[in-house]
């Protein structure tokens, strides 16, 4: 499964939502480090569980933690990988 | 024996006549006068225990993850604080070990550690952060021809007074974010300490720990290039809770000790004759088997993936070591507990062989080092997306 614009951009509006980002995640770009604009660890969690949520899948163990949750690309990848996975 | 192994030999040789000639001789007047284990400290620094961690490149002992922390129980188990003290100086030295990324700057600093034995003490804790270590208020200031500063008023410093240097949390920069922390190590010739009230406290007295407004300037280079939430998942947090643990082990195990010393002076005086102590102590023993299990899983899981970095980052894993301060702070004072049940008024009163009322006033403090309310919320989130815990 290929990384789509769509995937990003229900990505960027996920963490819109649950990132707590001191900054609108529209300043940002794909590659910008979003603990670095206020993401909480916290935040975080709320971030991966919407994304789980969105996208109907399950993140294993090995991809939950923090650099895997860095930045749009970075999550974009993780899900192209268990979507990958899982086909 | 290999090698190393006959160097880990002589090190925890060293670490248990340190424990039983110094600390445990000096243990009861440290905590009475609430100051610093000086005895101690000192018989460590001649042992060049404090460098134990140092890399033999770097002229340390190269001892062993596994030593380091016998070594905790052991000094905890003669004395509480002085097993504290050597635990917190263990963990920034390998925190700044296992994160040398190359500094020149680090690796000399290291060196000067083992050829001078400094004690090195952290400056974590911050008032307006409600006790989260991932978020800092002070930050480094903009450096000025490569110096910078920082101003951080910490609650708490341990052994801050006595230190030879600091490592402290702080946002990597003034516009960062409360979250985008750096370490730096400062000297204490860098290092303005404002002491802020008193040192009086329940228990692990010896630790001298009052809080300070710390102020520091110093090279760029003194900031550790790793980020802060990098170490902490890869170094810090496991590492504090496993010597922590084993410190707190160590404190438990005499209780038990003294306990058993109790039932068996009991059973000697009256042969032949049912002891409800000795049913208590043995209910007891089960009880610290539970906290040793804890505590030895814990640093065997931390070995076994030591080096597996990735996988120290995983939320998973965060959990288990999160899940192991909670378990071994909240056993470590219930098996003190049960030993003064065990002794009764001998083991309550403070001037007895059979006393346990110190180790039930230091171990108490375990669940306040970085407060198990806090772990428990980041657990409680942490838990809603981990899979295999």
């Amino acid at each position: 499964m290929s990384i789509g614009a769509g995937m990003k951009e229900q990505i960027r509006q996920i963490i819109g939502e649950h990132g707590g980002l001191s900054v609108a995640i529209e300043t940002l770009d794909d590659g910008a480090d979003l603990y670095q604009a206020g993401m909480t660890s916290h935040a975080s969690v709320n971030v991966m569980i919407a994304v789980e949520d969105s996208f109907d899948i399950e993140f294993h163990d090995s991809m939950l933690k923090r650099s895997v949750f860095e930045n749009v690309d970075s999550i974009a990848a993780a899900v192209a990988e268990v979507r990958g996975a899982a086909v | 024996m290999s090698v190393a192994a006959a160097a880990d030999e002589d090190f925890l040789g060293s670490i248990r006549t340190i424990a039983a000639d110094v600390a445990a001789v000096h243990a009861d007047e440290i905590d009475r006068e609430a100051r610093f284990p000086l005895e101690a400290v000192d018989a460590l620094r001649e042992a060049g225990a404090l460098s134990a961690f140092v890399p033999a490149a770097l002229g340390g002992g190269g001892a062993g993850f596994e030593s380091i922390a016998t070594a905790c129980f052991e000094l905890g188990r003669a004395c509480g604080a002085t097993g504290m003290v050597f635990a917190m100086h263990q963990i920034q030295v390998v925190c700044i070990a296992r994160h040398l990324d190359g500094s020149p700057w680090f690796e000399q600093y290291l060196r000067e550690v083992a050829a001078e034995q400094r004690l090195i003490a952290s400056i974590t804790s911050e008032v307006g952060t409600g006790g989260d270590m991932g978020k800092s208020v002070a930050a480094v200031s903009e450096p000025v021809d490569g110096i910078a500063s920082f101003e951080k008023q910490a609650p708490t410093v341990s052994y801050g007074g006595h230190a030879d240097a600091f490592l402290t949390t702080v946002r990597r920069a003034p516009y960062a974010e409360g979250g985008d922390q750096v370490l730096v190590l400062s000297t204490k010739e860098q290092t303005e300490l404002e002491p802020q009230g008193t040192w009086d406290p329940l228990g692990m007295r010896g630790t001298c720990s009052p809080g300070f407004v710390a102020k520091a300037e110093f090279p760029v280079e003194q900031v550790v290039s790793t980020p802060f939430s990098r170490i902490s998942s890869e170094s810090m947090t496991p590492v504090s809770h496993i010597l922590w643990s084993h410190v707190w082990l160590g404190i438990a195990t005499d209780a038990f000790d003294r306990s058993r010393a109790f039932v068996r002076a009991a059973a000697k005086r009256k042969p032949g004759e049912p002891l409800p102590a000795a049913i208590r102590l043995s209910e007891l023993m089960s009880e610290l088997s539970l906290l040793r299990a804890e505590v030895s899983l814990g640093l065997r899981e931390f070995c076994d993936s030591a080096e597996d970095r990735p996988r120290l980052s995983e939320m998973a894993t965060i959990l288990r070591f999160n899940n192991l301060k909670i378990a071994a702070s909240e056993q470590a004072p219930r098996v003190c507990q049960q030993a003064l049940g065990v002794c009764g008024i001998v083991g309550y009163k403070n001037d007895t062989p059979f006393s346990v009322g110190r180790h039930l006033r230091d171990t108490m403090s375990a669940c306040l080092m970085v407060a198990n309310e806090r772990i428990h919320k980041t657990d409680a989130s942490l838990l809603l997306i981990a899979k295999e815990v």
